[in-house]
């Protein structure tokens, strides 16, 4: 079985010595202790895992680490500058958009890749990217204003 | 036959009075432990004050396990001021999202008249934290909140007089002010931590000890942001499944091919080849711990067990069940003469309503990290009841419950669902095995197939109403699901109200608002069938069989709000209204929903819900609750249903699981109704109520079709 000795993961290169069929959620929580990306389902189907990979939301739990060599990822723990959060992440807290807090990483993600590549977004488009993102808080409307915020202040 | 431990505990939580999972064999060890806070100012109720802080619940506190049937033995410290001045308070409670961390912290802020960001709450730790029964039940704005604003108050008290001591004045002249006790004539001040002189002060808080009145609140009753929130956003604060330890190894659990299953062979040698891998054999319990988690799953497969069940129901037998396996001569509640007040109707109802099994489905699934060390159990676990799982950890491994520590980080969400010690228990029996600390993660298919679930339900319901709107007669049959919200807030003057307990083909326990969501859609959906038969408006035929105040200023508000009454915007369009009452607090919702007739997709277009709960302690906080609930309450009023067969879940996953989403979410106005004036009353459960039976008469109003059934519309609407 082939192994990956090497990731690039926010913004540096990360050794690693792990088996290339793994997920690649598994070597972020368990080899790197980069554990803001949250298992939720094991399927991809609760976006509580999704980071970015070359820009793109991507499910970390059913991406193999073959898939992600090579590739620059970005994880929640990476979207921070300087000590200086992320509009969005400003936005989250602002409007309180959260109550357990398990889902939030991940909508922080998949809303991160939604307005690096549409900066305007209707009500539809913001549903339709985030619909793969569970909150079973119900936190929702929230989360919508938070992006809405957000898409604002990025705008400048 | 299910035990009834305690009146107090509602009947429905089942996962409090059931069996243990396992009853392990190994042999025994004995060790000694115990711990010591530091020095500085101690704040410690007496059991007489615990007491009356919860006299009908002294009891079965904890169900089967933890002190059951016995006041608290320790006392514990609530509240401790440093030599250096810091401020640590500490509850038995738990943060599972609904926020508490940041309302108990306002109180203690509010009582020592110090910012929010100044105190530190310890939660949830056996060792640290005073002995509670669990989080659960809306309990924590009720009694925790006046036990910490009356802890802190009595450390303003105290230092004040230690002040007056040392300086030698009257205490009258004396005030508190950002964390020094300040003589107002003088203008002395002196900072808290040094008052106490790193002594270890014990001091007794009263029960009558002076603290802030409502209408005077500054820091309480306001909206703060969630204390601790850039933890969450940035992806840094640890949850029990992101624990790390040192040589820490990572568990699985071989589970039964059905529930109920028997082993009748194991071979595990092709696991225990495997390098690194402890395979462990106790009773029923089969488990391994690995050094890495790909190893235990691949360990775990390797398992080849044979195992034996017996037949079990299926989901489409369900309903007949559960009646037929009604427990005899249950109490009935009477009021009246349910035979009189037949005759006095004009219009006689009956009707059967059934309510499906539903999943907590937490994001976070269960998990927990123990470790042995020294003949003392630490485990981290995201549970609901921390005391209660050392109870059950004492009890599983036949130690003190000295020697069990249970500590809780914040957590990810449970809903009534993570009451139970499973996943302690087994991590633990793990650790215990390969000495070294144990991490077990469920996965998804676990969590769905071998937790609780909300239990199912069928309810028959007897109604007579007049041609005036009067309801003269109610007959209501709860069978299984549980008698939480049976009892309503109704003026009706003749009534027999009847819970039926019996046997259920699923593991079944608490879940938000137990049996309240069940009743109330029986009950509410059957009050807007009379109102439809005696051709009133559902709001004005609720309002005239109600007396009480409280009720009927949620309906109007919530009513006023949704603009009740206003023309229909436009075909297979239609609105609902329902009435609730639950743990303290009142609700009303109103419901718009689109029903497409082609497709039968119900689109939930608005919904207003009016809630009051009496004296607020945190505006933007409660919103949040009330709108996660209505959220949430959709999952169960229009698709969620677990299906089951033969022993098994059928449906364990989110992909054939349907749950909530974005999609899903229509326009939500809150309108919070603030009775400074009254007690607090818990808000984690009842908004959920009124949610079901307001979308089923919406449903009614848009196309004519009465719903009895929930989920109502898993694939869509027929007719």
């Amino acid at each position: 079985m082939p192994r990956i000795s090497e990731l690039h993961i926010n913004g540096t290169r990360r050794r690693i010595d792990a088996d290339a069929d793994r997920s690649l959620l598994s070597v972020l929580r368990d080899d790197l202790d980069l554990t803001g990306s949250k298992y939720g389902c094991g399927e991809g189907q609760c976006g509580a895992c999704t980071v970015l990979m070359d820009g793109q939301a991507i499910r970390s739990c059913v991406t193999k680490l073959s898939a992600a060599a090579g590739k620059k990822v970005t994880t929640i723990e990476g979207i921070e500058k300087n000590g200086r959060l992320h509009p969005l992440q400003e936005a989250f807290l602002e409007a309180d958009a959260l109550q357990c807090g398990y889902c939030t990483p991940g909508m922080i993600m998949s809303s991160v890749a939604l307005l690096t590549r549409n900066p305007a977004p209707s009500e539809q488009d913001i549903v339709r990217a985030m619909e793969g993102n569970v909150c079973r808080c119900g936190t929702y409307p929230r989360i919508m204003t938070a992006i809405r915020k957000a898409a604002r202040t990025m705008k400048g | 036959m299910i035990k009834q431990l305690d009146d107090s505990i509602e009947v429905e939580r089942y996962e409090l009075f059931a069996e243990p999972t396992y009853h392990f064999n190994f042999e025994l060890e004995r060790r000694d432990f115990f711990k010591l806070l530091g020095g500085g100012l101690v704040l410690v109720f007496t059991l007489d004050a615990l007491a009356s802080q919860e006299p009908e619940r002294q009891g079965g506190e904890s169900g089967r396990r933890g002190q059951a049937n016995s006041t608290p033995k320790e006392i514990g410290g609530w509240l401790h001021i440093g030599e250096d001045g810091s401020i640590t308070a500490y509850t038995g409670k738990v943060e599972f999202g609904q926020n508490i961390r940041t309302s108990l912290s306002q109180v203690v802020a509010e009582e020592l008249r110090i910012p929010i960001g100044s105190v530190r709450l310890i939660m949830g730790d056996t060792d640290l934290t005073p002995f509670d029964m669990g989080t659960f039940g809306s309990r924590t704005s009720p009694t925790m909140a006046p036990q910490l604003r009356k802890a802190a108050a009595a450390a303003r008290e105290a230092l004040i007089d230690l002040a007056a001591e040392q300086w030698k004045v009257d205490r009258a002249t004396l005030g508190v002010k950002e964390g020094k006790v300040i003589n107002g004539q003088s203008k002395q001040a002196i900072d808290f931590g040094k008052l106490s002189k790193g002594q270890k002060l014990v001091k007794v808080i009263s029960d009558s000890v002076p603290t802030t009145p409502a209408d005077q609140w500054k820091i309480s009753g306001k909206s703060h942001t969630k204390v601790d929130g850039r933890a969450f956003v940035t992806g840094k604060h640890r949850y029990t499944s992101d624990t790390r330890l040192p040589e820490m190894l990572f568990g699985k659990v071989v589970r039964p091919s059905a529930f109920d299953a028997s082993i009748v062979s194991v071979d595990s040698r092709e696991a225990e080849a495997i390098p690194g891998v402890k395979v462990v054999r106790d009773g029923s319990f089969i488990g391994v711990a690995a050094p890495s988690a790909e190893a235990a799953a691949k360990a775990a497969a390797a398992i080849k067990v044979e195992w034996k069940s017996e037949p079990q129901p299926s989901g489409k037998e369900l309903f007949d069940y559960l009646r037929k396996q009604a427990a005899e001569s249950p109490r009935a509640n009477v009021t009246g003469s349910i035979a009189d007040g037949f005759t006095q109707a004009h219009k006689k109802i009956q009707q059967t309503f059934t309510v499906a099994y539903i999943a907590h489905a937490p994001l976070e699934t269960r998990a927990a990290v123990a470790e042995w060390n020294q003949g003392k159990l630490t485990v981290s676990v995201g549970t609901q009841r921390p005391f209660g799982v050392r109870g059950e950890l004492a009890e599983a491994f036949r130690i003190p419950e000295a020697r069990v520590r249970v500590i809780v980080p914040d957590t990810g969400s449970g809903y009534g669902g993570k009451h139970t010690g499973d996943v302690a228990i087994e991590a633990a029996r793990l650790a215990q095995a390969s000495g070294k600390p144990v991490k077990l993660l469920w996965t998804r298919e676990e969590e769905f197939s071998w937790a609780y679930h909300r239990p199912a339900g069928v309810i028959d319901v007897s109604s007579g109403v007049r041609d005036d709107g009067t309801v003269t007669a109610w007959e209501f049959h709860n069978y299984n699901s549980g008698s939480s919200g049976i009892q309503h807030r109704y003026d009706f003057p003749n009534s027999k109200i009847v819970f039926h307990q019996s046997k259920s083909p699923l593991r079944q326990g608490s879940y938000r608002g137990l049996a309240a969501t069940a009743n109330h859609f029986a009950r509410e959906v059957q009050i807007d069938e009379m109102a439809h038969a005696v051709k009133m408006n559902p709001l004005d035929f609720r309002l005239k069989n109600l007396k009480d105040e409280r009720m009927k200023a949620v309906l109007n508000a919530a009513a006023k709000a949704f603009g009740w009454g206003k023309e229909k915007s436009a075909p297979n369009c239609g609105c609902g209204i329902a009435a609730g009452f639950e743990k303290g607090g009142y609700v009303a919702t109103c419901a718009e929903v689109s029903v497409d007739r082609a497709s039968g997709k119900v689109r939930l277009v608005r919904v207003v819900e009016a809630f009051e709960c009496g004296a607020i302690l945190n505006p933007d906080q409660l919103k949040n609750q009330i709108e996660g609930s209505i959220v949430q309450g959709i999952g169960g009023a229009l698709f969620e249903q677990l299906d089951f067969d033969n022993g098994t879940i059928v449906n364990p996953r989110f992909s054939r699981y349907r749950v909530p989403r974005f999609s899903d979410v229509p326009v939500i106005e809150t309108v919070l109704v603030d009775r400074k004036d009254l007690p607090s009353a818990g808000a984690g459960e009842t908004p959920i109520v009124g949610l079901a039976p307001a979308v089923g008469n919406a449903i009614f109003d848009a196309i004519g079709v009465r719903l009895r059934s929930l989920p109502m519309a898993p694939n869509g609407v027929k007719g």
